[in-house]
């Protein structure tokens, strides 16, 4: 050890013994005193406890951010086409269950193409955060248990990594509104709003999904067989024009698909994208389950926020 | 203002998957929390029970005891991690809980951008670690490797890496938790220097070590942790005496001796 060294090792020592034995007695009866007159009462379940860790995951932007890039690029490295290949798997999908369905029920490629590639993209999102949110904080344990950072944290990386799937994915509509052009108005800018309200509905459904599931962990796969279900109930491969087309009994049963809250997630977003009209009640439905579902995650993050650590 | 009040602060966990069959073999266990039954019927491992504690900027607490004691938990409690399931617990000041090196590391990507992850992780900007990356890079005498997936790593070298980032930033509290190995002796001396440095500029430090060495050089005081809870509180000495022995507690006096003859 050199003499530099050797000297400042001496320092320290001698800092850490500047107090005297009797100041350091004093100290240790100031720390162990169980004489508190009134003890605060505990914050956890508080709701302002639940929106501080929103807010305070919210701050850490520079981590999930990051950590959400790294999770994509993790996927695909080292391989050639990286991160192009969501593109690829999607459009592929997308490709073929278009042509296949349009030929079933003969409706025109041009037309039936968009709407289910529309639909894919969106429902990549959906059941991502759906999926991937019941097991985000059993999926975290480590940092969970080793670091304190808000659990939101977590749950923002996770959005946020889908939102990156969902831009990697619009690539196809772009090309898709090249091969069939139309007359797209103004109104596909409401598109964007509506994303936002599809990323603010992915942050309360991971949260709240996330919480419960790491709770009980028969709700992951629960969930996991109900999008599945979801997927075939939603029109995404189908089209509620089709049914009402026929008219008669059959159009009243289009109703049906006017229950599933996810037909009008995916309305609002995909009827601005292929130059369709929309009415007004879709967007207020989704505004209304939106504010339901924060509501209820917020109760959840009150209730059980601080439970979730004791859980994993 | 830095400090950390706990208030009758217990931590029990749930056990949901625990068969009741064992519950006998459980109760007779001396290792760890006590085993019982919270209102759910649900089984419950009272880590921690009826933890008062006070500390405040310029404390110096090691923490010694048996595995299972719950040393790891009280450091969880402190940081935050483990919100107490009764009584309280106030936190203020920026935690830098150092408990497991690699955790937060990713084996794919290259040292230095888990530089940056790891320090973004314990509250830093990218920005400040920007700036303190050459002096981590210099600290780990990693050169070359650093811009290699960390995979390609051997333990020493992560925890090289790992023990760079930590000893660089500015904690307010800082927790530590032994398990600081895996490094030749040369390179140990080097971190032991960085560690003090760090314990100075941090605001409280609470140390769990089984190293008598290690707690007589950063801690003046020090709990003993058993089943959960406080033991005895004291100089470190003394509670090193009543947890080991006589001759643990001359060792340490000894020690502390030592540093106080070397006062300039």
């Amino acid at each position: 050890m050199s003499d530099s060294r050797a000297h400042r090792d001496r320092v320290v020592g001698v800092q850490e013994q500047s107090r005297t034995r009797e100041q350091l007695r004093a100290d240790v009866a100031r720390m162990t005193t169980s004489a508190v007159t009134d003890p605060p009462a505990s914050q956890s379940t508080t709701f302002g406890a639940a929106w501080h860790d929103l807010v305070r995951g919210f701050r850490q932007h520079e981590l999930w951010l990051q950590l959400g890039w790294q999770d994509i690029k993790q996927r695909y490295r080292r391989s050639t086409l990286g991160p192009l290949w969501i593109t690829i798997a999607t459009g592929v999908m997308a490709l073929a269950l278009g042509l296949l369905y349009s030929m079933l029920f003969q409706i025109p490629v041009a037309e039936f193409l968009p709407h289910v590639t529309v639909g894919l993209i969106m429902w990549g999102f959906i059941s991502g955060c759906i999926k991937d949110g019941a097991d985000i904080f059993i999926d975290n344990e480590g940092l969970i248990k080793q670091l304190p950072s808000a659990l939101s944290v977590h749950v923002y990386r996770l959005v946020w990594r889908q939102a990156l799937f969902l831009a990697h994915n619009l690539v196809i509509w772009v090309i898709l509104m090249m091969i069939f052009p139309r007359a797209l108005g103004w109104e596909v800018f409401l598109a964007i709003p509506a994303m936002a309200l599809l990323i603010v509905n992915g942050v309360w459904v991971t949260m709240l999904f996330g919480i419960i599931a790491t709770r009980y962990r028969d709700v992951a796969p629960l969930l996991e067989a109900m999008v599945q279900l979801l997927f075939y109930v939603t029109p995404i491969v189908w089209t509620t024009q089709t049914l009402k087309e026929q008219g008669g009994d059959i159009a009243q049963r289009a109703l049906l698909a006017e229950i599933n809250p996810l037909f009008h997630y995916m309305e609002i977003i995909r009827a601005p994208l292929i130059g369709q009209p929309i009415a007004a009640y879709h967007w207020w439905v989704v505004l209304g389950c939106t504010v339901v579902g924060l509501l209820l995650a917020l109760l959840a993050m009150k209730q059980w926020r601080f439970r979730v650590s004791y859980w994993v | 203002m830095v400090s950390i009040d706990t208030y009758n602060a217990c931590v029990d966990f749930p056990i949901f998957d625990a068969k009741s069959r064992s519950m006998k073999k459980a109760l007779l266990s001396t290792a760890g929390g006590a085993i019982g039954r919270n209102a759910d019927n649900t089984v419950v491992v009272e880590a921690l029970r009826d933890i008062n504690l006070h500390l405040k900027e310029g404390d110096r607490v090691g923490l010694v005891g048996h595995n299972g004691a719950g040393k790891t938990t009280l450091l969880r409690l402190l940081s935050g991690i483990y919100e107490p399931t009764r009584g309280s617990a106030d936190i203020r000041g920026r935690v830098a809980p150092v408990f497991d090196l690699g955790v937060g590391m990713d084996p794919e990507i290259s040292g230095y951008e888990n530089i940056i992850i790891r320090g973004l992780f314990l509250g830093q900007t990218r920005k400040q670690m920007k700036a303190k990356i050459d002096e981590i890079a210099e600290f780990s005498e990693l050169g070359e490797y650093l811009n290699m997936p960390l995979r390609t790593y051997s333990t020493g070298m992560r925890v090289r890496l790992a023990l760079g980032v930590v000893t660089s930033i500015e904690p307010e509290i800082l927790l530590l938790d032994e398990g600081i190995g895996a490094v030749d002796a040369a390179f140990m001396a080097k971190a032991r220097v960085r560690l003090q440095e760090l314990v100075k500029r941090s605001g409280i430090l609470v140390f769990a070590s089984h190293s008598n060495d290690f707690l007589a050089q950063l801690c003046n005081t020090a709990l003993w942790i058993d089943h959960g809870e406080i033991r005895k509180a004291g100089l470190v000495d003394e509670v090193v005496e009543a947890y080991e022995g006589k001759g643990a507690g001359d060792y340490v006096r000894s020690l502390l001796k030592r540093f106080d003859v070397e006062k300039p």
